[in-house]
C-alpha cells in the first residue's frame, strides 16, 4: 500500500472509533479479567480480591470432563465440516458466477441464523411427530416413527450445520483466487481430475485448509444453544458452563476465569492461523 | 461422469442445509397447534399470531429497535476507522483494525460475559441501550470489512485530480469517496443487521430478563414446550435473510465481497 503525502484521512478521525473500541471492547475484557480472580459471594455478585481458587478449579475432574467434551465435538465438527466444505467449495468455485452467487446467498443466510432458530430446526427434524423418522416409516424403512434428539449425534449434526458455511466462506477466498491454470496443467501432463484435486490442488491450499480447521474448530467452541437443545446435560460444552455459571450459579468469577480459559485458548489458535496466512505469493 | 457426481455432491450437500428449514416451514403452516409435517392443513394462522400476540410482538419490535441502532452504531464506529486505517501501514493503525476484527473472530460467550461485567459494573445491567451499545460494538468488524473492501477500489488519481482543482479533504471525502463507498456502508449495515437480529447470546447476557428479544423469546419457549409460532419466526428470518443478501448480490458484487476477484479487474 503506498502512504501518499496528502493522506485523505484526518488523524482526529481515529479518536472516536478508538476510544468507542477502548471504553465498550478493551475495558470490558479488562473488567472480565479481574473478576476472575475475584471472590465470590452466596447471593452477591463478587467481592474485590485477588486469588487463584477460581483457576485452581481447572484441576478439579468436572472442569477436566467439560474441557474433553468440548474439544472432542468440535474438532468432530470442525473435521466433518471441512472435509465436506473442501471439496463442495472448489466445485463452487469452478460454477459459473450466477450460479456462484445464489449459493452463496443461501449459504450466508444459513450462516446468519441464529443458533437458537438452528436448534429448534434440528429438533423439529429429528423429533417424532415432524421428523424424518415420518419418512422413513413411509418408505417402509421404519415401523413406527422415532425421536433422535436429544443425542450426542444430533448434536455433532447440529454443530455441523453451524460450521459447515462458515468452513465454505473461509475458503472460498482461496479456492476462486486459485490460478485456473494449475489444475488445467496437471491434467495437460496426464493426470485424472480426482488426482489432480488431490495431488495438487489439495497440497497447494495445506495452509488454507488447517487455518479453515482451526477457525472453524474455535466458532463451534462458541456455540452455546445447540448443547442444550440437542444434547444431554452430558454435552454441555465450556460454553454453556460459562453462561450457566454467571446466571443461573451467580458465580461471575468462576465463569470469568473459564471464558478467560478460552479466550486465551481461542486467542492462541487464531494466532496460529494468522502466521498460516501470511500471504505467501499469495495477495492478501 | 465427473460432472455428474459433482452435481449429485452439491446437489445433497444443499439438500442437507435446506432440509431443517423446510420441515419447520411445514410446521409453519400447521392448521392445529401442533408440530406436525407434513402440516395437517394449511393456515397463515402462525403468522397473524407473531404480529398480534401481545408478546411476540413485543419481541420482535425489541429485536428490531436494537438491530436498527446497533447497525447505525457500528456503521458510525467503523466508516472513521475505516478511513483512517485506508494507506496507512503503521502499528497503531493495524492495531486498531485488529481490534476492529476481534470481537467477531473470538467466540461470542467471552464478549458476551465481558459485557455482562462492564453493564453491571457501571450499573446499565438489563436496559436496552447496553444490548444497542454491546451488539453495536460486537458487530463492528463487518462494515469495517466492507467499507476496507470499498476503499481499496478508490482510484487515488481521481483523489489527485479533485485536489489539484482545489477541492479541500471534506469536499472530496462528499464528492469523490463516499459515493464510491455507499453501497459498500449498506452493505455492512445489512450485514449487521442480520446477524444482530438472529443474536442470542450477548443479547441475553446483558438484558436477557428485561429486554427480550426474538431469538430470546424463542429460547424461552423452547423450554414451556413448542409453538408453531416459533417455526413462523424462524422462518420469517430466512426469508429476511435471503432477501436482505439477495439485494446485495442484485446490485453489488457478492463473491469479490466474500473474497473472490472480480472477473472485470486485472
Amino acid at each position: 500500500m503506498t502512504t501518499p503525502s496528502h493522506r485523505l484521512s484526518a488523524r482526529p478521525l481515529a479518536i472516536y472509533p478508538a476510544a468507542m473500541l477502548l471504553v465498550f471492547f478493551l475495558i470490558p475484557f479488562g473488567i472480565m479479567v479481574v473478576v476472575s480472580f475475584f471472590h465470590r459471594v452466596e447471593g452477591a455478585f463478587f467481592e474485590p480480591a485477588f486469588e487463584f481458587a477460581n483457576y485452581a478449579r481447572f484441576l478439579s475432574p468436572f472442569f477436566g470432563k467439560i474441557l474433553a467434551t468440548s474439544i472432542g465435538l468440535s474438532a468432530a465438527a470442525a473435521v466433518i465440516g471441512v472435509v465436506v466444505a473442501f471439496p463442495f467449495t472448489y466445485f463452487l468455485t469452478t460454477m459459473p458466477r450466477r450460479q456462484q452467487t445464489v449459493i452463496l446467498v443461501f449459504l450466508l443466510s444459513v450462516l446468519s441464523l441464529s443458533e437458537v432458530i438452528i436448534g429448534f430446526a434440528w429438533s423439529t427434524l429429528l423429533s417424532r411427530t415432524a421428523g424424518v423418522s415420518n419418512l422413513l416409516v413411509w418408505i417402509g424403512i421404519l415401523d413406527g416413527p422415532q425421536a433422535y434428539t436429544p443425542s450426542l449425534t444430533a448434536l455433532l449434526l447440529g454443530l455441523c450445520y453451524l460450521g459447515f458455511p462458515y468452513a465454505v466462506l473461509v475458503i472460498y477466498p482461496a479456492l476462486s483466487r486459485l490460478d485456473p491454470e494449475l489444475p488445467e496443467a496437471a491434467r495437460m501432463s496426464g493426470a485424472s481430475p480426482v488426482a489432480a484435486f488431490f495431488n495438487v490442488i489439495i497440497p497447494v491450499m495445506r495452509n488454507t485448509i488447517v487455518g479453515t480447521l482451526i477457525l472453524v474448530f474455535v466458532f463451534t467452541l462458541g456455540a452455546y444453544l445447540l448443547p442444550q437443545v440437542l444434547g444431554r446435560p452430558q454435552h454441555w460444552t465450556l460454553s454453556v458452563h460459562i453462561t450457566d455459571q454467571a446466571i443461573f450459579q451467580s458465580n461471575l468469577p468462576f465463569s470469568a476465569a473459564m471464558a478467560v480459559f478460552l479466550l486465551l485458548v481461542s486467542l492462541a489458535l487464531v494466532g496460529i492461523t494468522m502466521l498460516l496466512s501470511q500471504p505467501k505469493g499469495q495477495r492478501s | 461422469m465427473t460432472a455428474w457426481i459433482k452435481r449429485l455432491f452439491v446437489a445433497a450437500v444443499l439438500i442437507f442445509l435446506a432440509a431443517p428449514v423446510v420441515v419447520v416451514a411445514g410446521v409453519s403452516l400447521n392448521e392445529p397447534k401442533r408440530l406436525l409435517f407434513p402440516p395437517q392443513g394449511l393456515s397463515l394462522n402462525w403468522y397473524v399470531e407473531l404480529f398480534q400476540q401481545k408478546d411476540w410482538l413485543n419481541a420482535l419490535s425489541n429485536s428490531v429497535i436494537v438491530a436498527v441502532f446497533a447497525s447505525l452504531l457500528a456503521v458510525s464506529i467503523a466508516l472513521p476507522l475505516a478511513l483512517y486505517i485506508w494507506g496507512r501501514t503503521g502499528l497503531f493503525a493495524r492495531a486498531l483494525f485488529g481490534l476492529g476484527v476481534a470481537p467477531f473472530m473470538l467466540p461470542p460467550v467471552i464478549t458476551a460475559l465481558g459485557f455482562l461485567v462492564f453493564w453491571i459494573t457501571i450499573g446499565l445491567y438489563g436496559q436496552m441501550l447496553a444490548t444497542v451499545v454491546s451488539h453495536g460494538v460486537f458487530l463492528v468488524t463487518l462494515p469495517l470489512v466492507t467499507i476496507s473492501l470499498g476503499l481499496q477500489l478508490v482510484d487515488r488519481q481521481l483523489i489527485e485530480a479533485a485536489e489539484t482543482m482545489g477541492a479541500d479533504r471534506r469536499m472530496v471525502f462528499r464528492t469523490v469517496i463516499l459515493p464510491m463507498i455507499r453501497p459498500y456502508m449498506v452493505s455492512g449495515f445489512a450485514f449487521a443487521f442480520v446477524l444482530s437480529l438472529n443474536e442470542y447470546i450477548i443479547a441475553y447476557m446483558v438484558a436477557g430478563f428485561t429486554v427480550e428479544t426474538l431469538p430470546i423469546k424463542i429460547f424461552n419457549s423452547l423450554r414451556y414446550g413448542y409453538t408453531p409460532v416459533m417455526a413462523s419466526v424462524a422462518i420469517l428470518f430466512v426469508l429476511i435473510a435471503m432477501t436482505v443478501f439477495g439485494l446485495i448480490a442484485r446490485f453489488g458484487d457478492l463473491p469479490r465481497l466474500l473474497g473472490a476477484w472480480s472477473p472485470d479487474r486485472e
